[in-house]
This record gives C-alpha cells, structure tokens and sequence, in this order.
C-alpha cells in the first residue's frame, strides 16, 4: 500500500498539495463562528453543481419548452421536486452565506493588506454568481423569469449611443425570446460554472498564499527567527509556510481541527436547509415568487415586480435615482465601492475590536442600511419609499465615503502581538 | 473539559491522547452517521434516472382489438415504442411448423425468450394468434414479414416466415431462429393475455 501512494506521489503530488492546504496549514486558533462562510458557500457550489447537472437532464431551453419541461420535472421525474428545490433553495443559501462571508471580511480587515488580491477574487466570485443567478433566474420562463429579464437587460439600454443596439445584440431578438432564453441557458450550465470554479480556486489560492485572518486581525506568521522556540507552536506545518515564516503558537491545523469545526456548522446549517427545502421551498414568494408559476407572457407585466431578494437592495438604489443613466450608474457603483474596499480604507489595524467606536457603528449602520434597502427594493412602490431609499442609498454610499475619511488618522486601540497571550 | 487541551498538546507531541477510545468512538459514529446521510442523499438523484411517470405512461400495457385481422394476416402495433406484431396463423400454416424443426436452432423454446405460457411449438397462448416483438436478436433491426412463397427465396421449402434484411437472419411464423444465421435466439414473446376472445392486452398477463 505505501508503496503505491509512493508510486503516485512521485508522479502527482497528492499529500504534498493535502499537507500545505488542509493538513498541514496552520489556521488561526480563535477563528469563530464568522469563519464557517467559506466553507458552507463551498459546500452549496458543490450542491448547485451537482442538483444543476441533475435538472439539465429533463430541462428544455427553449421558449416552447422551458416552462413544462419544468413542470415535468415537478410532476413526473422520481424526486425532480426534490432535486429542483435543492437547487432554488442553495442559490438563496449561496447568497446567505456569502454576505455573511462578504460582511465577515469587513467587520476583521480581511481585505486589507496584504489581502487586497484576496477580497478582488472573492468579489469577482460575488459578480458572476449574480449573473449565474439572474440568468438562472429566466430559464424556468415564468412571469417574473421573463419580466426580470427584461428589466435587466434593459439596464443596458441607459448607455449612451450603443445601449438600444448591444439590448438588442443581448436578447439575440427584439425582445426576450427563446434566443435569449437559450444563450442564457449556454452561459449558466457552462460558461459562469467554469468561471465561478476557477476563481474559487484562485480565491483560495490567494487565501493559502497571505494566509487566514482572524477576529483579532493579527498575523500568525512572524519574521522568521523572530520568535523565540516555546513561542513557536507544536503542531506539525508544511515547509511551505515555516521555510518563510516563523509561526506562532497561535495556530491549529486546518485538518482536523477547523473541518470539525465547519461540519458542525454545516449540519446546523443543513437543518435549516432541509427546513426551507421540505416545508417553505417558496419561502413566502422571497425564494420563488409567484408570479414566476404562470407561464412568461410579454403582454402582460406582473403587478409587482421585483428581483430576487438577494438582488433587491441594489435593486432600490437603481429606483432611488430619478434618472436612467445615473439609476444605473448608482446601482454598478454600489457594487464597485464594495470592489474598491481595499483602498478606499486607509487603516492598518484591520478587526473592529481594536478600531474606533465610529468605524463599529459605521458597519452596524452599513449592514442595516443593506438589509432596509434589500426591504425596500423587495416590496411594492411607495411615496415615502422611494424618499427612504433615497436617504438610505446616500448613507449606503456615506459609509465608503465616512471610511476613507476617518481611516487614515483613526483612534484605534492597541493591537496585541499574539492571539493567545 | 479540561481534556481537551491536554489532548491537542498530546498529538501535537504525537502521543496517545488520554481519551483515545472516546475519541474512536466519536470518529466512528461521526463517520457512520455521515455515510449514511451521503448514501441517503445519493438515494434522488439514483432514483431520478428511472423512467419518468411520463415514460411509465407511454410503457404502459396496451389493448389491442383483433376482430378484424384476417387468417393469414399480420398486424403491427407499439408497445414501449417497439413492434409488435400479430399474426392471425392458418390451420395449414400451423400444421408445417412441425416439419421444419431440424432446420431450427431452439425449436422447442427452450432458452427464456417467452412467458411460461408460450413455452411450445407454436409460442403462443392460442395456437391461432402469434404475437411477437418484431426485433431481430441480433443486432435489433425489425425483420421482414415475406409470404406467400417469398421466404422459400431463404429457406429451401418454406413459404412463409421473417427475414432481417440486416444480417439475414431468418425466424419461422412462430419468431423460431434458423440454424446457420447471426441472431443466436428466438425472437421475444412479450407478455400478453386474452381480455375477451378479441381483445388483447399487451404488456401483462393474467
């Protein structure tokens, strides 16, 4: 037996890659609960692939097709039901988790330095599981599939000269039709997957490279023969990181001790799963909305419309602006002020444990603003909504802008030189 | 609880943790608990791949009237989008069946091409009405039906019988193989039973 590992060892090196990213790679011992995200959003990937291979077998991307192949799959397929609400079910999980992963980096500084590269992929990751959703989103070819789309791809109507045309050139028609319907069918089952898998590859690449923050925002690697022996921990770590680095006593490996720690999250996480799968798959029209079980009709404009949940925040700071152009612009922006993170905070300390009280309260407001928008973009028109969400797009933006300020001459407290001591 | 750090200094010195059997108990059971939640995750998407209520509905068993169907006349129908066909047999056609079984490969249908009941010379529940799945056990094309004469073209004396233009295989008028051809087995009898003396009903039986 160790002669045949050792065959295949000398030709590819498995339990080297095994030893420097799982086994043998030292994680911050006081990672919390904050820390499972990651894993839980690799955990829903892997079920979004798997059920979505699953449901390309009885789907039919086409205009004629889509919607009762959908049923079909429903009614007739042994589990279909299950196997569909699976996949409707992980993509809002997938963007449950991933906020919470996204708001994780931002209340400990992962994004800051040296972690810059790190936070770009995991946004690039964020933007093309958006497209990944909202194309997803049209394929069943329901009202709000159809109406959803049209909304979208008109965005890009707002930009000047060529928007009327590339509209056009998206939709492969003069509307949304089955050639929309089918080109979106291509890039969610092959193009954004492929994109989505490399770039968590190089997400984590990129992790393993500078290494997990913590919640206390300090490193675990030291210069090397910084620190004294005892100081330096037990456990057995790959070369790859104590050839660079001194690493402290602060550590624990990833493999076993951090794996444990995620699968107790995941089984609560699957309760919950399971919960919404079996008894709310609909999740009151917030995961699947009504409208999108009559079949898409392009005379007839649902009452209400809206995205998705996890798109309706941005979705109210595009209404907020009483101007095309500039709704669009906004509502990119947001996405793109999110991009810029890295930058637009001057601090080095990065865990709000030891940042000032203003920069704590600048992320409480931040996370509440994002939810009240989300509420706002996600129910119908109002007079003073619309006000609102005007004030809250100002407080949305008002926080990158109070950051930038505030960070580059912040009272911050004193950072200790170790996690345990 | 105060094990636990003493444990996670014990391995770190790659030593026996004090609680090692607790420790292979919890790893055990974790494990076994896991496992079986995988296999019963594996359970829809195995069981997604069997026929859809739709495929099982365009399977289903079929009735067939045969009051219509002449001595001497074959009929073809569907049955799971395959040929089916029905031959309403003559008294003299029956009565040459016999004679050619030393040019037959399994003339007495001894291999499992046929419900129990069909099991005999003329494969079939009444001798009058042969109903066979109209594909060759050879590679699966559907032979041809030639009578009157046309078969003895094939086999030297016998007028009548099926002939697979793909690999010239041959079957008498009870679907029995000849000697000498590709296909190695009789041709199918599916299941089927008389709902009245006119009726048939293809797919089950009784």
């Amino acid at each position: 037996m160790n002669g045949f590992l050792n065959w295949i060892e000398q030709r590819i090196p498995m339990m080297r890659v095994a030893n420097q990213h799982a086994i043998q790679y030292p994680a911050p011992v006081n990672m919390n609960f904050w820390y499972v995200f990651g894993f839980l959003a690799t955990i829903v990937l892997v079920n979004q692939i798997i059920t979505g291979i699953w449901l390309t077998m009885n789907f039919e991307p086409s205009a004629e097709r889509a919607f009762f192949s959908v049923e079909y799959i429903m009614r007739e397929i042994d589990f279909g039901w299950l196997i569909r609400y699976m996949h409707s079910t992980g993509a809002s999980a997938f963007f449950i988790v991933v906020y919470m992963h996204m708001f994780r980096g931002m209340i400990y500084g992962s994004y800051q330095k040296p972690r810059e590269l790190l936070w770009v992929f995991g946004m690039l990751i964020y933007l093309a599981l958006m497209a990944e959703a909202f194309m997803g989103y049209v394929l069943p070819w329901g009202q709000m599939s159809y109406w959803g789309a049209q909304v979208i791809v008109s965005l890009f109507s707002a930009i000047p000269v060529i928007g009327p045309d590339l509209v056009i050139w998206i939709q492969g028609d003069y509307v949304i039709s089955g050639a929309t319907l089918n080109r979106f069918f291509a890039l969610h089952v092959i193009a954004l997957p492929l994109v989505i898998v490399i770039l968590v590859f190089l997400h984590i690449i990129a992790l393993h490279e500078v290494g997990s923050n913590n919640p206390d925002g300090i490193a675990i690697k030291h210069k090397k023969g910084s620190l004294a022996e005892e100081d330096k921990t037990k456990y057995k770590i790959h070369e790859y990181y104590t050839d660079k680095y001194d690493i402290a006593d602060d550590i624990v490996p990833f493999f076993p001790h951090i794996v444990l720690k995620d699968l107790v999250a995941f089984s609560i996480f699957l309760g919950g799963f399971a919960y919404i799968m079996f008894f709310a798959p609909e999740m009151g029209g917030y995961f699947l909305e009504h409208p999108n079980f009559e079949i898409a009709n392009p005379l007839k404009t649902p009452e209400h419309i809206f995205p998705v949940w996890y798109f309706t925040p941005f979705y109210a700071i595009l209404k907020a602006v009483p101007d095309k152009l500039f709704g669009v612009l906004a509502m990119f922006g947001a996405i793109a002020a999110l991009f810029a993170l890295p930058w637009v905070d001057r601090g080095s300390v990065r865990s709000w444990r030891y940042r000032s009280g203003l920069h704590t309260w600048n992320l409480i407001i931040f996370a509440i603003v994002f939810i009240f928008l989300g509420y706002l973009g996600g129910t119908p028109q109002a007079d003073w909504k619309i006000v609102a969400s005007q004030i809250l797009t100002v407080m949305y933006f008002g926080f990158f802008g109070l950051l930038w300020i505030y960070s580059k001459n912040e009272k911050t407290k004193p950072v200790p030189e170790r996690i345990t001591k | 609880m105060s094990n636990v750090s003493v444990d996670a200094n014990q391995s770190a010195s790659n030593e026996q943790p004090q609680s090692s059997n607790r420790r292979k108990f919890l790893t055990v059971a974790t494990s076994v608990i896991g496992g079986v939640g995988a296999v019963g995750a594996a359970i829809p998407f195995v069981a997604s791949w069997n026929p859809s209520a739709k495929a099982k509905a365009a399977g289903a068993d079929i009735e067939v009237d045969i009051s219509g169907v002449a001595p001497g006349q074959l009929i073809r129908v569907m049955w799971r989008s395959k040929p089916v066909w029905i031959v309403r047999r003559t008294p003299e056609l029956l009565a040459s069946l016999e004679g050619i079984e030393d040019q037959l490969r399994d003339p007495s249908s001894e291999q499992e091409q046929q419900p129990l009941y069909a099991q005999n010379r003329y494969r079939s529940i009444k001798e009058e009405y042969l109903v066979l799945v109209g594909i060759c056990t050879h590679l699966g094309c559907s032979p041809q039906h030639l009578a009157d004469g046309a078969f003895a073209e094939y086999a030297e004396g016998v007028p009548e019988g099926f002939f697979c233009p793909c690999h010239g295989s041959k079957f008498d008028m009870a679907g029995r193989v000849f000697q000498g051809v590709p296909a190695p087995l009789n041709l199918v009898v599916p299941p089927y039973q008389f709902l009245t003396d006119t009726t048939l009903l293809i797919g089950s039986d009784a």
